[in-house]
């Protein structure tokens, strides 16, 4: 029965509507891609001393939209996108309630982008994307953010809401798999902007000048507890097509459902004390608590070890099904060619180095040396821009096609191997400069300087230059990739394509059905949350310093 | 919930590895006084330059060997903006920021630290190589970040 109702989805393809709302979102997300990525180039070359950018759109603003831009708004709406899907394809389409929920999120979304945007292109919020006070930007640009919270908001209550509604129409069945990780990212989605929201709200009368004064240290620690969630839920996203759909695109099974589960759950339980680990040289805080924290935050290593062996799990099994021998034979029986498992792939490698350098960051002595410098851009740029955003690419060549009812054309597929490759390629040159030139002491968020004409900013520059050769790289195959996201949207040609989903193991034991209980899982993170945070902000609170006075110093 | 061998060996190393580098970071901190700046003393950021010590930032000496720098961090400079010592000598630095976010990182060094309005960080660091060493501000502060430097000449 089951299988004649999924021959029957497979066959029909997408729900008419569903789609509609959702390449709406992905073709928004990518123009802001563009957009973003176009500002990154900019800042590349100036960086490099190649480039002098005018005072009226100088190096900060550029560097504050292209951090808003594909830090929050690329991210969150590719997410939705993604996740919404999802909940289509594997729930029986969505509810009208969630449907609704869904567009009523994205012009909430909007509306608060162009709020944010405005103010940083009139040059009102040079603040950067983490908008650190006592710097002030205009009251507009924190309405304009809490905004964009209140429609993220919206289409995570979506989100709940049609989990909730498929669970009373189907008593007794476990939420598929790629719906718990809809699950999993939508709570965190929700619960990780809280913190950003308090302080957000302590802005707003700050800089509209009702209050005097602001808790510096108070900001910054609600911050950091939005920060480095929204970096898992990225991360949480790619892991969901890495478990589901990589193993379906190269011929095998499911690595195990329940081990899959147990790292959403684990991911989720873990996650919001993490971004503690950006306070470790913070003034203000005992070392007990930070090494608390380095705990709290390295917890959240332990799941993706295990997203580590499962992986190579997979492939090893699916090679050996193939006839392959030795412990590396696997390698040569994958699918190289087909960009549906190439872009996730590369991802996956990225993530070697990507996760070691995490782990290295979050131990004190570590963290010291590199903190703030570029050594911490070329991190999140192999993370977020390849581990994560090279995932989202490899979805989009049978996402796209599956939701505009087209297929993917070999020659499309080679140019989306051709557009990988030079993504990579620009990855590895920038962010392998970045992570040089930040542990010789080359600061971030700062642009062209020679600081006096001293020694030691001059050697910096050979290394500087890598990261206009690999900015413009990237640019070129951001154009591609706009272009093949497009291309599947609106002119490839028509047909079914289908939505990968792995099965699981003929002999797989039966999930077990605590995994599903979300309420619980909720109370343990909120647990964790307290046991990391209580303490702290509550010493911030009561032992806060007198509160600082706005400064617009730009 | 079945495993396989493999990966209970997998994950074993996996936890140990991290509970190992969590306890060596403790054990740095604590036990060999390496710990990272963590200054919790407490000023009024619109008062800095009344309260003492920062009425009168500088380098002073405070021991054998030991000196003691105040310093005020301000949209874009450092006060002060050059300071001689030494070879060998440990130097302890007090700092605080007058107006918004400031880092403050000896480049060459493991010295690194986020200084805040209304907190005071405290940082120690040996210099042990004669030479000039730069320090920047490594944290974005507004639209000139990029000229906020300073030098510590190592004699």
């Amino acid at each position: 029965m089951e299988t004649i109702e999924n021959k029957i989805s497979t066959m029909s393809g997408s729900n008419r509507l569903d789609s509609r709302l959702t390449l709406m979102y992905f073709s928004i997300a990518f123009i802001t891609l563009l957009a973003g990525g176009l500002l990154g180039l900019l800042q590349g070359l100036n960086r490099a001393g190649l480039l002098e950018l005018p005072t009226n759109f100088n190096y900060y603003q550029v560097l504050t939209a292209h951090g808003i831009l594909l830090v929050l708004v690329f991210s969150v709406l590719f997410v939705i996108a993604y996740f919404y899907s999802i909940l289509s394809h594997t729930m029986d389409g969505l509810f009208p309630i969630v449907r609704k929920m869904g567009w009523i999120s994205l012009i909430t979304m909007l509306v608060g982008v162009v709020l944010v945007v405005t103010q940083v292109v009139m040059g009102n919020a040079s603040v950067m994307y983490t908008f650190y006070p006592p710097m002030k930007a205009s009251p507009w640009f924190y309405v304009g953010l809490f905004i964009v919270v209140a429609g993220i908001w919206i289409a995570a209550f979506g989100g709940f809401t049609q989990i909730a509604k498929w669970r009373k129409r189907n008593r007794g069945k476990h939420i598929p798999l790629l719906g718990f990780f809809a699950m999993g990212v939508f709570i965190l989605l929700f619960f990780g902007s809280l913190g950003v929201t308090a302080e957000v709200l302590m802005l707003i009368p700050w800089a509209f000048g009702w209050t005097e004064t602001i808790n510096v240290m108070l900001s910054r620690t609600l911050f950091w507890s939005f920060g480095h969630t929204f970096v898992n839920i990225w991360y949480l996203t790619a892991v969901s097509l890495w478990y589901v759909v990589v193993p379906k695109v190269i011929g095998g099974r499911l690595f195990s459902d329940t081990l899959t589960r147990v790292v959403v759950i684990l991911l989720v339980v873990s996650n919001i004390p993490g971004g503690f680990h950006h306070q470790i040289v913070d003034p203000g805080m005992s070392e007990g608590i930070k090494l608390t924290h380095a705990l709290m935050s390295m917890v959240i290593g332990f799941p993706s070890l295990m997203t580590a062996f499962a992986m190579f799990f997979v492939f090893a099994r699916v090679g050996k099904k193939k006839g392959a021998k030795g412990v590396f034979g696997w390698i040569k029986k994958m699918p190289w060619g087909d960009v549906r498992f190439l872009a996730p792939m590369i991802a996956m490698i990225f993530f070697i180095p990507g996760g070691a350098g995490g782990i290295a960051q979050n131990a004190n002595q570590l963290n010291q040396v590199v903190h703030n410098s570029l050594w911490v851009v070329g991190h999140f740029h192999i993370t977020v821009g390849v581990t994560a955003v090279l995932t989202f690419f490899g979805a989009m060549y049978w996402l796209i096609p599956y939701l505009s009812k087209r297929t993917l054309t070999p020659a499309m597929n080679k140019l989306g191997v051709i557009q990988t490759l030079i993504w990579t390629i620009g990855m590895v040159f920038m962010a392998g400069g970045m992570h040089t030139v930040g542990l010789l002491g080359a600061p971030r968020r700062t642009s062209y300087t020679t600081y006096g004409d001293s020694a030691t900013a001059a050697s910096w520059d050979p290394y500087l230059l890598l990261l206009a050769v690999g900015g413009t790289l990237l640019t070129i195959a951001l154009v591609m990739i706009v272009y093949i996201v497009f291309n599947l949207m609106f002119f490839a040609p028509k047909g079914n394509t289908e939505f990968p989903i792995a099965q699981g193991e003929e002999n797989a034991s039966e999930t077990p059905k605590w995994t599903e209980r979300w309420t619980v899982w909720i109370i343990i993170m909120l647990v964790i949350v307290a046991f990391g945070y209580v303490i702290p902000l509550v010493d911030m609170i009561q032992n806060a310093p007198p509160g600082s006075p706005p400064f617009v110093t730009w | 919930m079945k495993m396989h061998r493999y990966e209970k060996i997998w994950l074993f190393l996996a936890a140990s590895m991290l509970v190992i580098a969590v306890v060596y970071s403790g054990v740095q901190t604590f036990a060999l006084g390496q710990g990272p700046p963590s200054g919790v003393g407490m000023i009024d950021p619109e008062k800095v330059e009344e309260t003492a010590p920062f009425d009168n930032p500088g380098i002073s000496k405070i021991g054998d060997n030991e000196y003691e720098v105040v310093m005020i961090l301000r949209a874009f400079s450092f006060e002060p903006n050059i300071i001689e010592i030494p070879a060998g000598a440990t130097v302890h630095f007090k700092m605080t920021s007058i107006d918004v976010m400031h880092g403050f990182q000896v480049i060459g060094t493991n010295l690194n630290a986020m200084i805040m309005p209304g907190h005071i960080q405290e940082a120690k660091q040996k210099f042990k190589k004669p030479g000039e060493y730069l320090a920047i501000c490594n944290e974005y502060c507004g639209v000139g970040h990029q000229l906020m430097s300073m030098k510590i000449i190592v004699k």
